[in-house]
């Protein structure tokens, strides 16, 4: 900064440069603070992950030893291997995975069918049909178990993959920003390709859906985010690990493990570290996923 | 000739447009609509202390007996000091950290992630990983000096605190990001107009970024009030409802009417009446707070 004043000048007095050097002094100080401040945030934020992750490493004596154990100085990774096997982790990861893909997949498909006949179709009642579509907004899921519970034991559904996702194929939400997104489709583009003889469904497909992009990815990434993150409904639909998801069998492993609390850490660390894996690759999406709705425009 | 073949085409567009819909509104009407509208129904009906015995049909006394009894008040309480005590809370240190990452810093790209992290757990892995720290076998807690007895989750004193801090924790990286992307959205310009007009930094704060931020703050607190009168969860891992009822929030509430008492006339109520205040609270903030939003132009 005191070159920068110099170079500007041939009026720089003595007075002059020893404020500049004053001032980038006191720059750096700031700046020294404000990496402090930052460091101790994170520690702050990051000590449940790290010590969840100390705890999952340590032998079963080390757990409840005092002064707790901050660094695992000889690692064992036992409790991975029982939380894992034992702890049926594995079936809860393939089982979420399998529901999180079936609402994620379910919910584009219906959400994207339902927004261009909105966006692009005229038909008698829309706006009414568009209104049903927001109500659901306003119906807390929480609201609907009983009866729900109720249709899916009838359905056969009861402890089942069907059971799990086949309440969420749809979603209000992802209907209204695909619209959205589709309502900025210029219009020209669609009468030249209804000059090229495009039909309504190749219209959608070959052209609005993949402008929508940016839209499609965020509700991906808010549905995906939902499904995972699922506990009240897989918590009484399901009875055994072989349709248990990851947040449920996290509980089940908690109450089965509870004088191994290593095994409960390693559980912990595998259930969170597909979304941590996917939160590093796809930081972009996620972010605008999350905040989809959450700044104007 | 061609006003036929106009009307068939109007009438063919009007039938995709049904059919498009039709697999949202299957879904909506099987597992929002009809369970929505079929808790009203069930509330007039008290369930038989057995099962296999009738239902009673009894009005509105089901309604007057529990919407008045102590057990409800308690519960209503319970979620209301639980949204105050997460969602400003919440809010106020999301904003903070955004702020601090939002500086021209080598390496801040590392503390942004770092700050976003927790997104990636859910409420069940927080909730296990909270739950193990603050169980006093794990000895954590005594070496930090914090000792209680009984120990916090049995407190009734600190039992909702401890799962209040559970959750601000676990919603922070998400918080941390809405704020983010609010703060980047507003121009440099403006800020560095402040400055040039001589506002120091709390006032810069609160003349200037404060108005341009409140459309994101406004979404945060509409949509965490709805997500923490929705919480069930963290209650369900660290609490079970105790000590005392402490924590006996309304979704707990619910699910132990219907799981634990199988009283399903019970949990309709209870879920009327979540349905109603959650309404409530959304209109009350959309009116008394979207007057305070800056829309900017």
């Amino acid at each position: 900064m005191a070159t920068e004043s110099v170079a500007h000048g041939i009026t720089v007095t003595e007075a002059d440069r020893r404020s500049a050097r004053r001032r980038a002094v006191r720059r750096r100080i700031g700046n020294v603070a404000r990496y402090a401040l930052l460091t101790v945030l994170a520690i702050i934020v990051l000590f449940p992950i790290y010590i969840t992750i100390v705890n999952s490493l340590l032998a079963p004596s080390q757990i409840s030893a005092r002064p707790p154990v901050l660094f695992p100085t000889d690692p064992t990774w036992g409790a991975y291997s029982d939380a894992w096997n034992q702890g049926s982790m594995s079936r809860y990861l393939v089982n979420s995975i399998i529901v999180t893909t079936l609402i994620v997949v379910g919910q584009i498909v219906t959400a994207t069918l339902a927004a261009y006949a909105f966006a692009f179709l005229e038909f008698p009642f829309k706006r009414t049909l568009f209104l049903v579509f927001l109500a659901t907004l306003m119906v807390p899921f929480e609201v609907t178990i009983i009866t729900n519970l109720t249709t899916v034991v009838n359905l056969g559904w009861y402890n089942t993959y069907a059971g799990l996702a086949v309440p969420f194929l749809a979603t209000g939400f992802g209907a209204f920003l695909l619209r959205q997104a589709f309502l900025g489709v210029p219009g020209d583009l669609r009468d030249a390709a209804a000059l090229d003889g495009y039909g309504h469904l190749r219209f959608m497909v070959r052209v609005a859906v993949p402008l929508a992009r940016p839209a499609m990815a965020a509700l991906a990434v808010f549905s995906f985010l939902g499904a995972w993150n699922q506990y009240l409904w897989p918590l009484i639909v399901t009875k055994d690990a072989r349709y248990r998801t990851l947040q449920i069998g996290l509980r089940q492993l908690r109450a089965t493990s509870i004088d191994q609390v290593n095994v409960t850490f390693a559980g912990v660390v595998i259930a969170a570290l597909p979304l941590l894996i996917l939160l590093v690759i796809f930081q972009k999406q996620l972010v605008r996923g999350l905040t989809a709705g959450a700044v104007k425009g | 000739m061609t006003a036929v073949r106009f009307w068939n085409r109007r009438r063919r567009e009007a039938g995709l447009g049904y059919l498009m819909l039709v697999p949202s509104l299957l879904i909506f009407s099987v597992f929002v609509f009809y369970p929505f509208l079929r808790n009203f129904y069930l509330g007039f009906f008290r369930t038989p202390p057995f099962p296999g015995l009738p239902q009673r049909y009894v009005g509105f006394d089901q309604y007057r007996e529990i919407l008045t009894s102590p057990y409800f008040s308690n519960s209503m309480r319970v979620t209301i000091v639980f949204a105050l005590l997460t969602v400003p809370t919440g809010i106020i240190l999301g904003l903070f950290l955004a702020m601090l990452a939002n500086q021209q810093l080598r390496g801040i790209g590392w503390y942004r992630t770092i700050f976003s992290s927790t997104v990636a757990t859910s409420v069940a892995v927080a909730s296990v990983i909270f739950g193990t720290l603050l169980n006093p076998q794990v000895g954590l807690l005594p070496w930090l000096g914090i000792s209680t007895t009984p120990s916090i989750l049995e407190n009734p004193k600190y039992a909702l605190l401890a799962v209040a801090v559970t959750t601000i924790w676990q919603n922070l990286g998400l918080s941390f990001i809405v704020m983010s992307s609010g703060l980047q959205a507003i121009p440099d310009e403006i800020i560095e107009a402040s400055e040039v007009d001589g506002a120091g930094p709390i006032q810069r704060f609160l003349r200037v970024t404060l108005p341009l931020l409140s459309p994101t703050v406004f979404f945060a607190v509409v949509v965490g009030s709805i997500v923490a009168f929705q919480s069930f969860g963290q209650i369900d891992l660290l609490t079970q409802g105790g000590p005392l009822q402490r924590t006996n929030v309304l979704t707990y509430a619910i699910y132990t009417a219907l799981r634990g008492e199988q009283n399903e006339g019970k949990a309709a109520v209870l879920s009327v009446a979540l349905f109603f205040v959650t309404l409530l609270l959304t209109i009350a903030q959309m009116r008394i707070l979207e007057r305070r939003v800056h829309y900017g132009d």
